[in-house]
């Protein structure tokens, strides 16, 4: 994996600046670190804290209370399995952990290339489709093996 | 005598308490009146009914996340939580039938599925909330096996959940939910397997203290209490170890280090802190003789169950080795001290003493009485000059801190004292903080005040440096008027000015009110041009636009409240801002009801009390000046003696005398005035050419370094006396513990005086308060059985006011109409030039108190163990200052050194530092200018310059040498 370069702070603080008209800025501005730099880095919370006038258990205590907000990077690219009911009585357990042992991952793992990190969701509203996943924001319906290795493979993993 | 007090009603009711409109319900069959917007579970409380609760406390707003308190409802459906479920007229609630009895049956077994059950060996074993509602409920056995959890190191479910040698320190077995414990912070540890996650701590972080340094980490299962950010500790996060979070835990998961060493405590003692003038009541929780811990009590009126650092957790100076226990003597200040009996040191004392007398005359030797120890033993002190020495050489070490507010308020509205209790600010809408910094030096005031700031009221900052007020966590000032030290006077003057030329004053008030010839040339005076907030704008260095809006706010706001410290009053004008702060309180009409006031903020535990006892060498107890026989002739008759009618010597004057050889003879108990007291070798100069100097301490202070006698003190735990606070309240000191060095501090005072031929005869303080309540109009109905009725009092507690007056001024001015004085703006003589380009101020830090004597010697030292120089980035760089140097800091009067950090709270050209460490010695810098009218020192302004150095100065190192010197102690006797 190549080494990553952490955001500066002025970068973090045009972001968190952008932000603070807002009536609740503090999600806003966790998605828009997320969506710039792919995660929210340790360096912000910080810089946050300062500019809401919070404290910064505060801030990490909005930022690990949802799942989605990552502290470090990710892959290229990310895929999120589902497994919530309706996809695992469709063979969705079956599905997620085959493709786990052919990337050779654990859950939230990043493949030795650095090309994709696996998570699990539950549930992306997609269950007359199960077994779902969502690669980078676009969902897949009706997964098999099959059609998992083409998503795999597309993704570089 | 009743000593001990068992508190009678230390109920947690869950639910705070309201106000409002009565309601009437009815609870398992019994009826209950309430106010509107009481919950069901407090009124189920009020009439003895406790409903089973782990996350609700009636310090915290209901939050309704443990689900045990459910009740029924008749007529509603479901089961509903008491702590959140408001009452209504007419509802029949039933806390105990079968549904809810199975719901909380099977909510506790869910808690305990994920809870070690090592009870048994559990720190919180008899204290524990989760224990007692486990019985409660009935818990009878647990269906849920081994599975994910949080509190078996080896992993999931391996060992069995009373397994201890799942929880040994230090172990990772391999349980990725299992956090080990973090003992960081030196007094209470925190171990995650024990939590039970009803965010009590985190609640209690944010809405009792304000400080937010708690969060709730990740959710669901994974939730975990955590301190500040992600791979912050305790210690490193923003806790200021006040020790609410530990209060309010259920659980050992927040515990007091000492209890996890001592086991729970026995019984308690309700006493009153010997730190700051907040005067916060404490339960010392004790186990035979000895001390476990010290608990806020809720029923203080001070601090309504709240705390701090130092008074939670800084006892541990009362059992440091530090401490003298024996009486020691030397003929001359170079020998090593020898070890004697009581009755030898205070035989030689006195010989000194009685010789000093025939030799250099009556006035040749006095006293100084301490604002840390009780009133009664200050009291005795002054007593002992004016009764015995027959003179009036007392004074206070108030002279160096709060004497310009006797002065100041006592011209303009006739009483030396705040106007307000505590809970005013409960009802302030606009608070001005002028030279004073609270959440580091009246943490438990900051606190209550930062509450009443959460909920909208706004705030204005005067002050020199960017205190945590102006900007932190939840609080923003409205106002921050950073001005140039030394000209607050100028800034106070061009407020009124905005307010009386912009018609902004309070007519109605000032005609009824106040004085109406000294209100007319006010006007003139303060209107003129001269004042406005343009005209001293380059003075004072505040911006004139934003003083304007603060005086705008102050005057509109509503209910507008003043506190302030020793930045107003240790100055050369200290009095004049006094009195330009009582001027604005006036024109504005803010004095006479809740909310509003001026407020001095005591620097110590009985500033207001060692005042009010006569330890001015000018007043009897109670400010009468001794120049009026009416006043002198009640203690004549009462003492036998007569009193001197002239005004004895001031500390100042004192020293200066000593210099000049006409005194010769100092009793001074508990005030280290070669640390505290300015122009340090000047002091040293004084106290070195006396022949008596006797020291009464806990420690070998820096002042004893000049002693010929030492007289062991006793802490604040080893005796009985009062306290009075910043709102004038008289608390009670109770005795937990024997006097280690076998004599309380009273009884020590009174020996000297019968060794100097006195025949006093007090068994007990509360003699001594009878005395004091039978001689002083303002103290007369105060009497210990009155102050265990009332829990305290304040004064005036007369015939007029048996339960005493919480708020001054109420219906006229104690002198009748208030004054108004004019506030002419004088420089001080203290100034900026070439050589000394920057300005010294001083302050405070949290987890120190004063001259450190006490804090030095506990683990406080985790957060502050040395002085340091905060210095403005840009003052820095040009003399190539980087953080962390060593700087040399030099004025008029003298050099030290100390370590430099660098901070944009300082505006350029001016630095600050604090005074709790004697290496530092900042009072080697500070000059002995002093306020006009009182000497107050004038410790808040000194021009200084900063350069590079290496390492302590000449001074610092011979007065380390003379100190180790002086502390020699000769080995006893074999």
């Amino acid at each position: 994996m190549t080494d990553i370069v952490p955001p500066s702070a002025e970068e973090m603080r045009a972001i968190v600046e952008a932000h603070l008209g807002l009536e609740g800025p503090l999600l806003p501005i966790l998605h828009a670190m997320q969506d710039t730099f792919g995660y929210v880095p340790d360096d912000a919370v910080a810089l946050i804290a300062e500019a809401l006038n919070q404290t910064q258990a505060e801030i990490h205590g909005t930022i690990s209370f949802y799942h989605d907000f990552r502290r470090a990077p990710a892959g290229r690219h990310v895929l999120r399995i589902c497994r919530a009911e309706a996809c695992q009585s469709m063979g969705g357990a079956r599905l997620a952990a085959d493709t786990l042992d052919r990337l050779g991952v654990d859950w939230h793992g990043t493949t030795a290339n650095g090309a994709v990190t696996v998570e699990p969701v539950y549930c992306l509203g997609l269950c007359a489709c199960a077994p779902a996943a969502m690669i980078d924001g676009r969902v897949a319906g009706r997964l098999d093996s099959a059609a998992m290795g083409e998503l795999l493979q597309e993704a570089g993993a | 005598m009743k000593d001990f007090i068992i508190p009678s009603d230390d109920r947690d009711m869950g639910t705070p308490a309201k106000t409002g409109a009565p309601v009437t319900l009815t609870v398992d069959g019994f009826q209950v009146t309430v106010p509107e917007g009481t919950s069901v579970m407090r009124a189920a409380a009020e009439i003895g009914i406790e409903v089973p609760k782990l996350c609700a406390s009636d310090n915290l707003e209901a939050f309704g996340s443990c689900r045990l308190c459910v009740v029924e409802i008749e007529g509603r459906r479901g089961t509903p939580a008491s702590c959140t479920t408001p009452v209504a007229e007419g509802m029949v609630v039933n806390t105990q039938t079968p549904r809810v009895k199975k719901v909380r049956k099977g909510v506790m077994e869910l808690y305990i599925s994920d809870h070690p059950l090592d009870c048994l060996t559990c720190s919180a074993n008899g204290d524990c909330e989760l224990q007692d509602m486990a019985g409660a409920v009935g818990l009878r056995d647990m269906r849920y096996t081994s599975g994910r959890n949080h509190y078996d190191a080896s992993g999931a479910g391996t060992l069995a959940q009373g397994d201890m040698r799942a929880r040994a320190a230090g172990t990772d077995l391999g349980n990725p939910d299992y956090i080990p414990k973090d003992d960081s912070n030196p007094y209470f540890s925190y171990d995650p397997s024990k939590c039970i996650v009803c965010n009590r701590c985190v609640r209690a972080c944010e809405e009792v203290q304000g400080t937010f340094a708690l969060t709730i980490e990740g959710r669901g299962f994974d939730s975990r209490v955590k301190a500040g950010n992600a791979g912050d500790d305790f210690l490193t996060s923003d806790c200021v170890s006040c020790g609410a979070c530990v209060q309010a835990c259920p659980t050992a998961t927040l515990q007091e280090k000492s209890v996890v060493e001592m086991g729970t405590p026995d019984r308690s003692v309700v006493t009153t802190c010997a730190y700051c003038g907040v005067g916060c009541s404490f339960k010392a929780e004790m186990k035979g003789n000895e001390l476990v811990r010290m608990v806020p009590y809720k029923h203080g009126k001070a601090n309504r169950g709240h705390s701090c650092v130092k008074g939670r957790f800084a006892y541990g100076y009362a059992h440091h080795p530090d401490r003298i226990l024996s009486p020691m003597i030397r003929d001359r200040i170079d020998e090593p001290w020898r070890e004697v009996s009581w009755e030898e040191a205070l035989n030689f004392a006195a010989q000194r003493l009685k010789r000093l007398q025939a030799t250099y005359g009556r006035r040749s030797i006095g006293v100084i009485t301490s604002s840390r120890c009780t009133n009664e033993e200050t009291y005795l002190v002054q007593k002992l000059a004016r009764g015995v020495f027959l003179n009036n050489n007392t004074d206070t070490c108030a002279r160096v801190c709060h004497s310009p507010t006797g002065y100041g308020l006592g011209q303009t509205y006739g009483t030396s004292a705040g106007t307000q209790d505590f809970d005013s600010v409960e009802k302030t809408d606009v608070v001005m903080v002028i030279g004073a910094n609270p959440t580091d030096g009246h943490p438990v005031f900051a606190s209550r005040l930062k509450k009443r700031l959460r909920q909208g009221a706004k705030l204005i900052v005067v002050d020199p440096r960017r205190i945590d007020l102006v900007r932190s966590a939840h609080v923003e000032a409205a106002h921050h008027l950073p001005l140039r030290p030394g000209t607050n006077v100028a800034v106070v003057t061009a407020m009124a000015h905005v307010i009386v030329t912009e018609g902004l004053t309070d007519d109605a008030f000032i005609r009824a009110r106040c004085d109406t010839e000294s209100f007319a040339d006010y006007m003139e005076f303060v209107s003129d041009p001269r004042h406005s907030p343009e005209a001293v704008e380059t003075l004072t260095g505040v911006p004139a636009a934003e003083l304007r809006a603060a005086a705008r706010l102050y005057a509109k706001g509503g209910n507008a409240s003043i506190y302030y410290g020793l930045g107003v009053t240790e100055h050369s004008q200290g009095s004049t801002t006094v009195i330009g702060i009582a001027n604005l309180a006036m024109l504005t009409g803010n004095i006479g009801r809740e909310g509003v006031g001026v407020n001095p903020l005591r620097g110590q535990n009985n500033v207001q009390g060692s005042c009010d006892m006569g330890s001015f060498p000018h007043e009897l107890p109670g400010y009468r000046h001794v120049k009026h026989a009416d006043a002198r002739k009640i203690y004549e008759d009462l003492w036998g003696v007569e009193i001197d009618p002239e005004p004895g010597l001031r500390i100042p004057n004192m020293l200066d005398a000593a210099v000049d050889g006409t005194f010769k003879g100092l009793y001074c108990q508990g005030e280290d005035i070669l640390q505290s007291d300015p122009d340090t070798k000047h002091v040293a100069a004084g106290l070195a050419a006396m022949e008596c100097v006797i020291v009464h301490d806990l420690f070998l202070n820096e002042t004893a370094n000049y002693a010929h006698v030492f007289l062991p003190g006793s802490s604040f735990l080893e005796k009985d006396g009062t306290f009075t606070n910043a709102e004038r309240r008289i608390n009670r000191v109770r005795r937990v513990m024997a006097p280690r060095a076998t004599y309380a501090d009273w009884e020590v005072t009174q020996l000297l005086a019968q060794a100097m031929g006195a025949t006093w005869t007090y068994t007990h303080p509360s003699q001594i308060m009878a005395e004091i309540a039978a001689t002083t109009p303002s103290f007369a109905g105060v009497d210990y059985a009155l102050l265990d009725e009332l829990g305290s009092v304040q004064w005036p507690c007369n015939e007029a006011a048996p339960e005493g007056t919480p708020l001054m001024h109420v219906e006229g001015f104690k002198r009748g109409k208030g004054r108004f004085i004019v506030t002419e703006y004088v420089a001080t003589d203290e100034r900026t030039g070439p050589r000394f380009p920057l300005l010294l101020t001083t302050g405070r830090i949290l987890s120190q108190y004063n001259v450190g004597a006490q804090t030095r010697r506990t683990a406080n030292t985790a957060w502050h163990p040395e002085d340091l120089l905060e210095i403005h980035p840009h003052d820095a760089e040009t003399r190539g200052i980087k953080e962390g140097d060593w700087v040399r800091l030099s004025s008029r009067s003298g050099e030290t050194t100390l370590r430099a950090a660098l901070t944009d709270r300082m505006s350029p050209g001016v630095v600050y530092t604090t005074f709790h460490h004697p290496d530092t010695q900042a009072n080697v810098i500070t000059t002995d200018y002093s306020d006009w009218a009182t000497n107050c020192p004038e410790y808040k302004v000194t021009a200084v310059q900063i350069s590079p150095s290496n390492g302590p100065t000449d001074w610092q190192e011979d007065y380390a040498a003379q100190a180790a010197q002086a502390r020699r102690i000769l080995p006893a006797a074999e």
